[in-house]
């Protein structure tokens, strides 16, 4: 804490616009690493805010950044590998300048994470029970009895058959979906704020991710707190999200609400997005339509927008999209997108070129 | 569980048994091959006054001139029921285990071995202590600094330690400070009993660190290898991300995973040196198995061989079955069937 404001309590007004207007307020994030072939641009100015009760879903491909950004916001990040700057105001206290230890305390109790593979992302060698008693008792003063009585009603919460016995199970001993449960009481097991769920379902059979993912809408609605989805699913999205942003090579392209990025998409890449994703309302016999080319290097991340080499209309811009990097801006009513294409023209693809086809 | 250690027990006993047949054929048969009779052999248990008679009655009452199968049997025998020796004043009666009668000093070899296993077990007890202690209080170490100048000099340090061996370690520490300074004794061991437990330790020290030196360099470089792996583990950042300290994260999470396979390779360390820790011993004077196994080779004496052999390999064999079972017990997805 090195700046005045930091040391005296949060106030209304000014103050808390400082501060951080939204619950969670990321701004002008940047995380740079620094290697011997350059540095690595994995998020280059980043911002978004997130509510109380709400859920925002992050989409994007590997290396947009996106995970990245999630184990900045939990400081995961090892000292001195990472170049982190910006804010990320957590209810008003910037993370990005309090101390390791601050951050610590913050970490499993008012933020709390789930992670992509729960078989790789629980101890081995500890049972299920231990490590959610464990995550309880770091942040509250109890007995391993009330622990264990906790951590037993957690996963009966979470839907665990037989807690009081798939406690003493080990993480082999569960099934897929079962981990995944497991892990889920175990970041829910403080009631943080904020629950940040990275690919939340991405390692698991697909009978199994719709229930998760209702879990998770359950357990926020019973918790009211804020949840971020990363994901490079978009039905995932689809399920959860309020608010969507779309992330291409460590910057947000376009972000509204889920209603809008999927009725009135803006930008070419998430029209690519969309393109790619198999829809069950759809003729089945229609072809899915990748994205051309590969995610940029993030060392060398394209000049003007990060987007154009695989843009199908960088063209109509007339050189701007390989000279000047677009900003995020409003286009009325909330919607932003980073793109140079006018609004007539944007208009005019996505009726005639786009929305037919998916 | 327990058949599990019945058929582990038995393969046990088997395995003993197929390497005193290795080493009583090898011990049997080299000779011959460089074309020693059976009498040659009686020759060096008898004076050297003897004549041709004597030596061949002496052969022959030795059993050299029995086949193979026949000398082997009556070892074994002798190990299962003890055996009578009949070494010419008389005839000395060898209890089982009998692992022989040295004919060379007129001595069983088994009470031998029970009065050396104290004292290699003594040495390679602490040493093991020591490099278990530092070896992987050095590599956690490392792991957490790693790239610093501590981490590259005690990786040097380690290194150092891996390269030079014992008698050179050894005679270097013993002219410092038992000639130098004269710290210590030059040799030798105190018997540990309630009267002088810190003499004991007093004079194995020197062989100890000496020891333990070569083994904890080893264990450094495996541990700090281990922890730098088990430290980029997802569960090692779910551990962080519950909020815990970064002392449990390094130690209860990431520690703990790394020792396992440290956990493999002491065992059959261990269970190496308490068959005989021969350069140090022999370094230091020290009267354990390993200097016994010196003995017995110059003198080719083979009943000490062979007792040395068997007992080698026992602890080697117990090694293996103990880390097998521990292994169990420290990694809950190893289960024994």
């Amino acid at each position: 804490m090195t700046e005045p404001q930091d040391t005296t309590p949060p106030q209304a007004g000014v103050q808390r616009i400082n501060r951080g207007e939204a619950f969670l307020d990321v701004r002008d994030l940047k995380v740079h690493f620094p290697t011997d072939d350059g540095v690595v641009k994995s998020v280059d100015g980043l911002s978004f805010k997130l509510e109380r009760g709400k859920t925002l879903g992050i989409v994007g491909e590997s290396g947009s950044g996106k995970s990245v950004t999630s184990l900045s916001i939990m400081g995961l990040h090892p000292p001195g590998v990472a170049r982190i700057s910006g804010e990320i105001f957590l209810d008003g206290q910037d993370l990005v300048t309090s101390s390791r230890e601050e951050v610590r305390l913050l970490r499993g109790k008012r933020m709390a994470m789930i992670f992509q593979d729960p078989l790789s992302a629980m101890h081995p060698f500890y049972t299920v029970g231990k490590q959610i008693i464990e995550a309880y008792r770091v942040h509250n003063q109890v007995s391993k009895q009330v622990a264990r009585k906790h951590a037993i009603e957690m996963l009966d919460r979470v839907g665990i058959p037989q807690p009081d016995r798939r406690v003493d199970a080990y993480p082999h001993q569960f099934s897929g979906g079962m981990r995944q449960r497991a892990m889920i009481a175990m970041a829910l097991s403080c009631d943080p704020d904020l629950l940040i769920a990275d690919e939340p379902t991405t390692a698991l059979d697909v009978t199994v991710q719709a229930q998760i993912l209702d879990l998770i809408r359950d357990l926020q609605r019973e918790f009211n707190s804020a949840v971020v989805i990363i994901t490079h699913d978009l039905g995932v999205v689809a399920e959860l999200a309020d608010d969507i942003q779309v992330m291409y090579a460590g910057r947000a392209v376009e972000y509204s609400t889920a209603e809008d990025i999927f009725d009135r998409p803006q930008h070419p890449y998430t029209w690519g997005l969309l393109g790619s994703m198999p829809r069950i309302d759809r003729e089945r016999s229609e072809r899915l339509i990748p994205i051309k080319g590969t995610p940029p290097s993030l060392i060398n991340v394209p000049d003007g927008c990060a987007f154009n080499p695989r843009c199908n209309y960088a063209h109509l811009n007339g050189g701007a999209s390989e000279t000047d990097r677009p900003e995020l801006l409003d286009t009325g009513d909330g919607h932003m997108v980073a793109c140079h294409l006018s609004p007539k023209e944007r208009q005019k693809a996505w009726e005639t070129d786009i929305k037919p086809k998916l | 569980m327990f058949a599990y250690l019945v058929r582990r027990v038995i393969g046990a006993v088997i395995l003993l048994f197929i390497v005193t047949a290795v080493t009583f054929s090898i011990f049997f048969l080299v000779p011959k091959l460089g074309g020693a009779t059976a009498d040659d052999l009686a020759s060096r248990y008898v004076g050297k006054s003897a004549g041709v008679e004597q030596i061949h009655n002496t052969a022959v009452k030795l059993g050299f001139t029995d086949p193979l199968y026949k000398q082997y049997g009556r070892f074994v025998k002798g190990l299962v029921v003890g055996a009578d020796y009949d070494y010419g004043a008389g005839i000395e009666r060898c209890p089982a285990p009998c692992f022989g009668y040295s004919f060379l000093t007129q001595q069983p070899v088994w009470p031998d071995l029970v009065s050396r296993i104290p004292v290699t077990a003594s040495l390679a007890g602490g040493a093991a202590f020591i490099w278990l202690i530092t070896g992987v209080g050095t590599g956690v170490i490392s792991a957490l600094r790693r790239g610093s100048v501590l981490d590259r000099s005690l990786m040097s340090v380690a290194l150092a330690g891996v390269s030079l061996p014992i008698f050179f370690t050894g005679l270097l520490s013993l002219s410092i400070f038992s000639y130098g300074l004269g710290w210590t004794q030059q040799g030798g061991v105190n018997p540990l009993d309630e009267t002088n437990p810190f003499w004991w330790a007093y004079d194995l020290l020197l062989p100890w660190v000496t020891l333990a030196f070569l083994y904890a360099a080893a264990y450094a470089r495996l541990t700090r290898a281990g922890m730098l792996e088990t430290l980029n583990e997802d569960y090692v950042r779910t551990a962080r991300a519950k909020g815990l300290t970064e002392r449990t994260v390094v130690i209860k999470h990431g520690l703990r995973s790394a020792l396992t396979p440290i956990l493999t390779i002491f065992g059959l360390d261990l269970g190496l040196l308490m068959g005989g820790a021969i350069l140090t011993e022999t370094t230091f004077s020290l009267p354990g198995i390993g200097q016994y196994a010196i003995i017995a080779l110059r003198a080719n004496d083979l009943p000490k061989v062979l007792g040395v052999t068997l007992v080698a390999a026992f602890f080697i064999v117990l090694a293996n079955l103990v880390v097998d079972l521990l292994y169990a017990v420290v990694d809950p997805r190893v289960r024994i069937s």
